[in-house]
């Protein structure tokens, strides 16, 4: 089996051309023009992450919403799920920027935090 | 009227802005100020709450709100002074500023220096010319973003984005995200425009389909938009016939590009590079017009709000610095000219007693190429394409070497023995 990966770490975009094993296990990985791209893919084929970044209903601020992000990125398979959690939450100011609304966001580890001062 | 003085004056707070002030106020101009049209400051960064700004100037990558509240947060503890809410509807020659809000009504700001720092807008489809009904449901991207990520409304539940600009790409993840479908993202050029980074996990985390080489020839429907006709486009991008294809939605979005706005420079006699549409500068970010400078997209469009900041910081101190000594001039001058696959380069003129951070971009994707900086330097890179921005930055010491009037900056095409030595 083959898969290939685009890299994006850097602008570069490196095709990663990676050689899986019967377990779906990497045999080789080629096509990446720095170690940042090797350690990207593997990542990328073992377990994707992304960082989730959406907005929650806020109260006490200029606009009826809040943005927020999670402060590490989840698995990649959770963003709906995520963006579900949070569709009934409603913060009220003042909040400041970085301060966690979500402890240890759906298990993940990462906290979900505000993107700015309400 | 009101009438007030300001040693740098900067017109927007969005992020040029914001740093401009901030590094006029540390050039030692006493009175800064800050004209915003918005109600708060940060410009277009508080509607774009994805991640990925930063990365340079933080070594981090911070959402659109973080990246501008750090710079809103440095603004506050100055005596920077910020007018929001606040419309400027002159700017003269003379560095005179007319501005009205509803607290103060008409006001006439007298600036030493000006920055401008406006920043763009988005094409339209009246500027793509696409036929078909006037439905509603058709929105530019960046609006369908601020309704969505600052009032709180979703503009539809199916839609198509024409351009695969990065807002475009942005807003395919955000519409996903928040239960719409995006049924396709139609583009007219052989690859995207936006960054690969934004293809894959905007387009390919939620499998929505890419049309390459493709564009939207017909807009359907009577009160709302129903759907809308794609086809592919040849060479001269003009529509194969046979390849067409309906695609049923109830929003069109357009991510086709952004013109900075320069309504005001243009008015008080700046002059404007047809190929970027923002003023045309020299090394200090100085228009023609002595004492008004311009940075950030009002200038030339950018793709990454750190050379945005780093830009303006070039130009808030020289508009700090212009203000204090008033009428500083440079000796010689040296045009600077874009050569072989280079689209433009600001800026447009350069003095020789500073270091000079040139902006550019390529016209045509190429690899393994030599960008020749008027042979004053050269820099390798391996892959260039036109929605990737390029600075170099020459010093003093290098630009001892000009001899001529002008410097052509140029990409040169590295043969195989050359890429491989
Ligand atoms: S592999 Fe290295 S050089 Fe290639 S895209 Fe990734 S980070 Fe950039």
């Amino acid at each position: 089996m083959h898969k290939t990966i685009i890299c994006t770490v850097c602008p570069l975009s490196c095709n990663v051309f990676l050689e899986l094993g019967d377990n779906d296990e990497i045999v080789s990985l080629t096509g990446n023009r720095c170690p940042r791209g090797k350690a990207y893919a593997a990542k990328e084929h073992t377990a994707p992450e992304r960082t989730l970044t959406t907005t929650v209903k806020a109260r006490g601020g200029i606009h009826p919403l809040l943005p927020v992000r999670t402060d590490k990125p989840i698995p990649k398979e959770m963003l709906l799920e995520a963006v579900q959690a949070v569709s009934d939450l409603e913060v009220e100011g003042p909040i400041r920027m970085g301060q966690v609304l979500i402890e240890d966001f759906l298990g993940t580890g990462s906290n979900l935090v505000a993107s700015r001062d309400l | 009227m009101k009438v007030l003085t300001a040693d740098t004056a900067v017109i927007g707070g969005g992020p040029a802005g914001l740093a401009a002030a901030l590094t006029a106020k540390k050039q030692g101009a006493d009175k800064v100020l800050i004209i915003e049209r918005n109600n708060e400051l940060g410009g277009i960064l508080q509607q774009c709450i994805h991640h990925g700004f930063g990365l340079h100037r933080f070594k981090q990558e911070l959402s659109g709100p973080e990246y501008a509240q750090r710079f809103i947060d440095m603004v506050k503890k100055t005596d920077i002074e910020v007018l929001l809410e606040t419309m400027v509807s002159e700017l003269t020659p003379e560095r005179k500023i007319y501005a009205v809000n509803s607290r103060n009504g008409m006001m006439e700001i007298s600036a030493k220096a000006v920055v401008l720092a406006m920043g763009c807008r988005e094409r339209t489809r009246g500027a793509l010319r696409i036929p078909g009904t006037r439905p509603a449901g058709v929105f530019s991207a960046g609006t369908a973003q601020r309704f969505m990520n600052i009032d709180g409304y979703i503009p539809g539940k199916k839609a198509v984005i024409l351009g695969s600009g990065d807002i475009g790409l942005i807003m395919a993840r955000r519409f996903t995200l928040e239960g719409a479908r995006v049924e396709a993202v139609v583009e007219v050029l052989p690859y995207a425009a936006g960054l690969t980074r934004n293809v894959v996990q905007c387009l390919e985390d939620f499998h929505i389909p890419l049309y390459l080489r493709s564009t939207v020839i017909e807009v359907h429907g009577e009160d709302r938009v129903e759907g809308v006709t794609i086809a592919e486009v040849d060479e001269a991008w003009n529509p194969i016939a046979g390849t067409e294809r309906y695609i049923e939605c109830d929003t069109l979005l357009l991510s086709v590009g952004l013109i900075p706005e320069n309504e005001l420079s243009t008015q008080a006699g700046v002059a404007v590079d047809p190929v970027t549409n923002g003023p045309i500068v020299n090394e200090s970010l100085m228009t023609n017009i002595p004492g008004v400078f311009a940075c950030g997209n009002v200038l030339h469009v950018h793709d990454l709000v750190d050379n945005v900041s780093k830009e303006a910081e070039r130009a808030g101190r020289f508009a700090g610095r212009y203000a204090l000594e008033q009428g500083e001039d440079w000796k010689k001058r040296v045009k600077v000219i874009a050569g072989e696959n280079i689209r433009y380069v600001v800026p447009h003129e350069i003095g020789l007693d500073e270091p000079v951070e040139f902006f550019m971009r390529v016209q045509r994707p190429d690899e393994n190429v030599v960008i020749d900086v008027g042979g004053l330097r050269s820099v390798r890179q391996r892959s260039i394409r036109p929605s990737e921005m390029l600075n170099i930055t020459v010093t003093p010491e290098m630009l001892k070497n000009v001899t001529g009037d002008s410097i052509t900056v140029q990409v040169v095409t590295l043969k195989e023995a050359e890429v491989r030595a």
